[in-house]
């Protein structure tokens, strides 16, 4: 009788519980990490722990290597055939808002009240894509370096001015101790271009489009701010300073080969530059003159506007913004946690961390690639004018045609909504 | 004159061996360094390349990218998945348009050469030119399977085989060597009272295996080498190809001997198909003029 009423007791329990799992709506999500093995991990984990936490969703994950991501996402968007959450790399975010594939999302304002600006995607005055963390770029050197060379260290209250980031770059040539003086990361192409050395630019005072109107890059692209952006950029390969083409074996391992006195690296290769050397310093971008900036946002959360769930995939942001959530990609990936609280949590962004440095360079010099749906052309634009330039292209006729070129695009789009 | 004339004959001889044997190793050293490169770590597969060592089995040799490969992406599906989308494609491909040629070279019909002529216009229409109107033509396409009618044909096989089982290439290498059959054989059978179809199944295809091969083998290769159309209809996991595949192994940084392993990997099926066709492959060649 007793195992009689066990096996009606687990018959029931099962019963119930079969239910619960089956009154879960599925939501669709779509991820950039195919062939990522220890990112999909936490992402699984993470998904698994919010389907097992409610009754209401289930989220159900499909991958994508990143570099088809975009192209997958926008033909699905033509097609209709988007899923309820996609992520995003936050530069793109204004244009997939405009373009009508994203919503606005509904979360909880106070999980994001002291959220790191990169990671927040505001298009319109509206979020549509939050990040759970942020990414920069620091100057990598050793102090022994800086000491040999009598350099002194900057910080991020005192950064080195453009003259004397020259004066760096010209000790460490002049030494004789480094094939390069400084590592650019010349062997990545794409967004790494516009990401890492727009800044360099807006520190001169130009940019890759007037922010005022977000309707023309003349005059900030090919000003003159921006041709002293490009003269400079130019001699630091006419001048032997950086190579203009890198072998990526290089970017891997040259500055811990000592083959470079300073590598403009970012935070997921710090840990790298840590085990190499004992005295690895990440210094602040220079200031050419109109403050030092560095390139922010990264990958970030959205909702695609055919959801027909938007609750149920806002709920499952909400889920991943909590900062034990930020904290797990941060220690699993060694990305910048998107806030103070959940840095606290991990043992290299904590206060008196390794890489803390880096959550104040992003809190402190991050800047936004422009905020418009002409981002993607324009970086693409900028990729190659400065790739052109670095391999002895004219200067001002090609900032020129960049410009045509980026002017043309706005034009053709109407503006993307600035009219 | 005789020990001269032998001499001269053995010099043409060892200079075009020569120059063949070079011509060979040009078009194979891509391979072997592929493959050696396939099982070096990294740091040594780069710093080969500066010396004949990115050619040889030397250093530190193993099996570890192989094994790399299988546990970043699942390439066993993605072979499988290609071979299955292109095999399909081949097959029908072979059939529709030979079938399609017999009916331009051997039967009058009226608009006959302005329909060939439109077929062949189309190869100079890139496909990127049209690749958005036929996915939005393939989102809406209706299907009766087992889940009986449904709408739209992304995410399967079809989407990958349908849309290019007939092209003007393969038509137009059909039409070509079917004008060079003899005439009288044809007419000899319909004198017979052969039906159009048995002119076609009996004396047209068993004598067109040199075409067959060269057709197979290029459709083989678009196929098989397919990017942009599976990127834009395929985002389940479980029907995407090999060249899709491929972009698993590019992250930030990118894991070059793994990357040689998979290509080693995704080209053994090209490499056996070619080997099998190769025969009649060079015998198309030699007799029509056409090469891929």
């Amino acid at each position: 009788m007793k195992s009689l009423n066990t096996l009606a007791g687990a018959m029931l329990a099962s019963t119930l519980f079969a239910g619960s799992a089956l009154a879960q709506t599925e939501l669709t999500m779509w991820y950039h990490g195919a062939g990522s093995e220890s990112e999909m991990a936490l992402v699984n984990a993470m998904l698994d722990e919010f389907n097992a936490s409610q009754s209401d969703w289930k989220v159900v994950i499909t991958t994508f290597p990143q570099i088809a991501y975009n192209d997958s996402v926008v033909a699905a968007a033509l097609a209709g055939t988007l899923p309820d959450i996609i992520d995003i790399d936050g530069p793109i975010l204004p244009n997939w808002a405009w373009a009508g594939y994203i919503q606005p999302l509904a979360i909880d304002e106070t999980l994001i009240a002291n959220y790191l600006p990169g990671p927040k995607g505001v298009w319109d005055d509206k979020l549509y894509g939050i990040g759970m963390w942020d990414a920069a770029v620091s100057l990598v050197t050793r102090q022994s370096y800086l000491d040999e060379l009598g350099l002194r260290t900057p910080t991020l209250d005192e950064p080195w001015t453009g003259e004397e980031f020259q004066a760096a770059l010209d000790a460490a040539k002049n030494s004789g101790k480094f094939e390069y003086a400084l590592d650019l990361g010349m062997a990545w192409n794409g967004e790494w271009f516009p990401y890492a050395f727009s800044p360099f630019l807006q520190s001169f005072g130009g940019d890759m489009i007037d922010r005022s109107t977000y309707l023309t890059a003349e005059g900030v692209l090919n000003g003159e701010a921006g041709i002293a952006f490009g003269n400079w950029w130019q001699s630091l390969f006419t001048g032997g300073y950086a190579q203009a083409t890198q072998d990526p074996a290089d970017r891997d391992s040259g500055f811990a080969n000592g083959k470079y006195a300073f590598s403009w690296n970012g935070n997921w290769a710090a840990l790298g530059a840590l085990a190499a050397f004992d005295d690895v310093v990440f210094l602040p971008a220079p200031d050419f003159g109109n403050g030092p900036t560095i390139g922010a946002a990264s990958w970030q959360l959205s909702i695609s506007s055919t959801s027909q769930h938007p609750e149920g995939a806002n709920a499952f942001i909400n889920f991943a913004l909590n900062p034990d959530n930020l904290a797990r990609f941060s220690k699993g990936l060694g990305l910048i946690p998107a806030t103070a609280e959940a840095a606290a949590l991990t043992e290299n962004y904590q206060p008196g961390g390794p890489l803390e440095v880096f959550y104040e360079l992003s809190n402190r010099q991050g800047l936004l690639r422009p905020v418009t749906p002409g981002y993607p052309v324009m970086a693409k634009v900028f990729e190659k004018a400065l790739a052109d330039i670095a391999n002895g292209a004219n200067v001002e006729e090609t900032l020129d045609a960049a410009v045509d070129e980026i002017d043309a695009d706005i034009e053709a789009n109407g503006g993307y909504g600035f009219k | 004159m005789a020990a001269i004339s032998a001499d001269n004959h053995g010099l043409r001889l060892w200079t075009r061996y020569a120059v063949l044997v070079l011509i060979a190793i040009i078009f194979v050293f891509p391979l072997v360094f592929m493959v050696m490169s396939s099982l070096k770590p990294d740091q040594q597969l780069l710093s080969d390349t500066a010396s004949l060592r990115a050619f040889l089995p030397v250093g530190d040799i193993s099996f570890h990218n192989y094994t790399a490969a299988f546990e970043r992406a699942p390439v066993g599906l993605f072979v499988m998945n290609s071979v299955i989308v292109t095999g399909i494609t081949v097959l029908f491909s072979l059939l529709i348009c030979s079938a399609a040629a017999f009916a331009f070279v051997f039967l009058n019909w009226k608009g006959r050469d302005l329909v060939l002529t439109l077929i062949l216009a189309t190869l100079i229409v890139p496909f990127e030119t049209y690749a958005i109107p036929l996915l939005l033509i393939a989102s809406k396409l209706p299907w009766i399977g087992f889940d009986g009618l449904t709408w739209g044909w992304l995410n399967s096989y079809r989407v990958q085989i349908i849309p290019f089982i007939a092209d003007g290439l393969t038509i137009f290498l059909f039409v070509q060597y079917f004008k060079d059959l003899p005439g009288e054989l044809i007419e000899a059978a319909r004198v017979e009272g052969a039906s159009w179809y048995q002119v076609y199944a009996k004396i047209v295809m068993p004598l067109a295996g040199p075409v067959l091969a060269t057709a197979a083998i290029l459709k083989f290769l678009v196929m098989y080498n397919q990017y942009l159309w599976p990127l834009m209809v395929v985002q389940e996991e479980g029907y995407r190809p090999v060249m899709v595949g491929l972009q698993y192994f590019f992250q930030l940084n990118v894991a070059w001997g793994e990357v040689m392993a998979y290509l080693s990997l995704i080209t053994l099926p090209v490499l056996a198909f070619y080997l099998y066709l190769q025969k009649a492959f060079i015998a198309s060649i030699a007799s029509t003029g056409v090469k891929g």
